[in-house]
């Protein structure tokens, strides 16, 4: 059976392209960029000329890029690096009720340790309001972190208006870019940003390797120790391979991403408008405008969000779900619960995120095969027997 | 590539893919409703007995694939036998009959016992009160 992928913002293939660029410096190239040699120095010239082209995709410098271990590690390095760069100065630190986790825990941590942490709610479509910022500024308040785009739903949030705040009380401001970078345009002057998170593996790029942008005059410490790498910000031998590999696939996302992301929304509204029409009881999470290109989420009443994922996956159709079953806490996605979702909604939830190689005869499949599937497991719910 | 559904044994997805015993039971004996929205497992079990041994089982449920396998296992299992042999199904003998389930997972199995033993109570509840009444069904 022909497996059909709908599951891009979890992570994307590497493009033949990508991988071609980054395979010589496994073993020819395979140099320390540390070292004086031409072996040192080959490589150290492949990451820069990489640091240019992520540098070019956002608007920013080239010495305002840090390579980091992946998104995880750049939001950690923002929040962490500030929190304890600007300790003296205040203690309180701004962020929304729907980040990845990467964030929230980050945040968690730091709440643990005396830091004063304000998880800002958001509207039924997941809209951070920027008024909430606003009024949520105290003079000890030291960062702001709301994300981009928020990976399960899709909503794009108002982040060149948080900007302006933030730039107008001078607080750093941080946004977690891992579903944009590549997708959609993103400069970080714009959106008036200090702290930029991005991940390769989520446009074609490698696993493995991300970056932080830093705005020059930005206060943080390091986030590790070690070395002198990445202007002593960043200690660690560089993943040269991956560095490259993540060049490549920006370069590739810059020249192809407006005609993409216009054929994905397309394909967005097509898939999200059948599915409206097909089943019942049926509703799509997120802004229906203020959106990825590339996501659908929808609530399906009466049924199970693992359930529906396992029975798409006989059919060869690769999605995900905010019911988090298999998740240790048994609690759904904190995401949808923000956005007002009931537990059942959650658990219901249903995400399909599409990406470069899909077609419309892929999305056609997921349309003959989902209503049946809903039919079959709302015959074993008890949930529709008690409301009917 | 590393089996693709490492996740759950072969005979999870069985039950899963085609579970047994769907359904309600018109005029059941004992009927066990656990499970809550929050952890979004809910499962319905319906029993009949017939001289003090359960001769049908159906049920209903939402929740996620192990959720599923575990009432369609428990219910195939409770058919034929005594209250008494019923109450002692234990959840790991119903995990177990399903050739495990991964340690996250153990709850599910859990929920299925619950469900049998709360049907049982149902119909042992009803029972007393049936002879309570004075035996027999009335009619109102």
């Amino acid at each position: 059976m022909k497996r059909i992928y709908l599951d891009y913002a979890a992570t994307t293939p590497t493009r033949p392209e990508v991988v071609k660029a980054m395979l010589p410096y496994f073993t020819d190239a395979f140099g320390n960029p540390s070292a004086i040699h031409s072996y040192g120095q080959e490589a150290k010239g492949a990451v820069e000329e990489a640091r240019v082209k992520v540098a070019d995709l956002i608007g920013a410098r080239d010495e305002e890029i840090v390579f980091t271990s992946g998104g995880t590690e750049a939001d950690n390095f923002a929040i962490k690096g500030v929190a304890y760069g600007k300790e003296s100065k205040g203690n309180h630190i701004i962020t929304s009720s729907i980040e990845h986790h990467a964030v929230i825990e980050a945040c968690k941590f730091l709440e643990r340790r005396g830091f004063n942490i304000t998880y800002l709610p958001v509207d039924a479509y997941g809209l951070v309001a920027p008024d909430d910022v606003r009024k949520t500024i105290t003079d000890k308040t030291i960062l702001i972190s709301v994300m981009h785009a928020n990976n399960e739903m899709g909503t794009i949030e108002p982040i060149a208006e948080i900007g302006r705040i933030a730039k107008e009380a001078e607080i750093h401001f941080h946004t977690d870019a891992v579903q944009t970078a590549g997708h959609v345009p993103v400069d970080v002057d714009e959106l008036g940003v200090d702290l930029l998170s991005m991940s390769a593996h989520k446009l074609y790029g490698p696993k493995g390797v991300g970056a932080l942008y830093i705005r020059k005059g930005t206060k943080l410490v390091s986030f590790m120790h070690g070395g002198g790498q990445e202007r002593r910000r960043r200690a660690s031998t560089e993943n040269v391979p991956g560095i490259v590999g993540f060049g490549k696939a920006v370069e590739l996302a810059k020249q192809e991403m407006n005609e993409e992301a216009e054929r994905l929304s397309y394909l967005r509204d097509q898939l999200i408008k059948s599915l409206l029409e097909r089943i019942d009881r049926i509703c799509l999470n997120g802004h229906p405008t203020s959106r990825l290109p590339n996501n659908v989420n929808v609530s399906i009443d009466f049924v199970e969000g693992e359930s529906m994922c396992l029975n798409l996956d006989l059919e060869g159709i690769c999605a995900s779900t905010g019911s988090a079953c298999s998740s240790a806490s048994l609690e759904p996605s904190h995401i949808l619960l923000a956005m007002g979702l009931s537990h059942e909604q959650a658990h219901g939830s249903l995400r399909f995120t599409l990406g470069r190689w899909t077609t419309e005869e892929e999305l056609a499949r997921v349309l003959d095969v989902l209503p049946q599937i809903v039919t079959k497991l709302r015959a074993m719910s008890p949930l529709l027997k008690s409301r009917r | 590539m590393p089996d693709v559904r490492s996740l759950y044994s072969e005979k999870v997805m069985e039950h899963f893919r085609n579970p047994r015993n769907v359904g309600e039971i018109e005029n059941p004996d004992g009927i066990g409703h656990v499970g809550n929205p929050v952890c979004g497992d809910i499962m319905e079990l319906y029993i009949k007995v017939n001289n003090g041994t359960i001769i049908d089982a159906k049920f209903k449920t939402f929740g996620c694939g192990a959720a599923i396998a575990t009432s369609s296992m428990v219910t195939e299992m409770v058919k034929g036998k005594s209250i008494e042999e019923a109450l002692g199904i234990s959840n790991r003998a119903v995990a177990q009959a399903l050739d495990g389930l991964p340690p996250i997972k153990m709850h599910c199995s859990v929920l299925a016992e619950e469900a049998l033993k709360s049907a049982i109570e149902d119909y042992l509840d009803k029972s007393e009160k049936r002879s309570a009444d004075g035996e027999g069904e009335r009619t109102p």
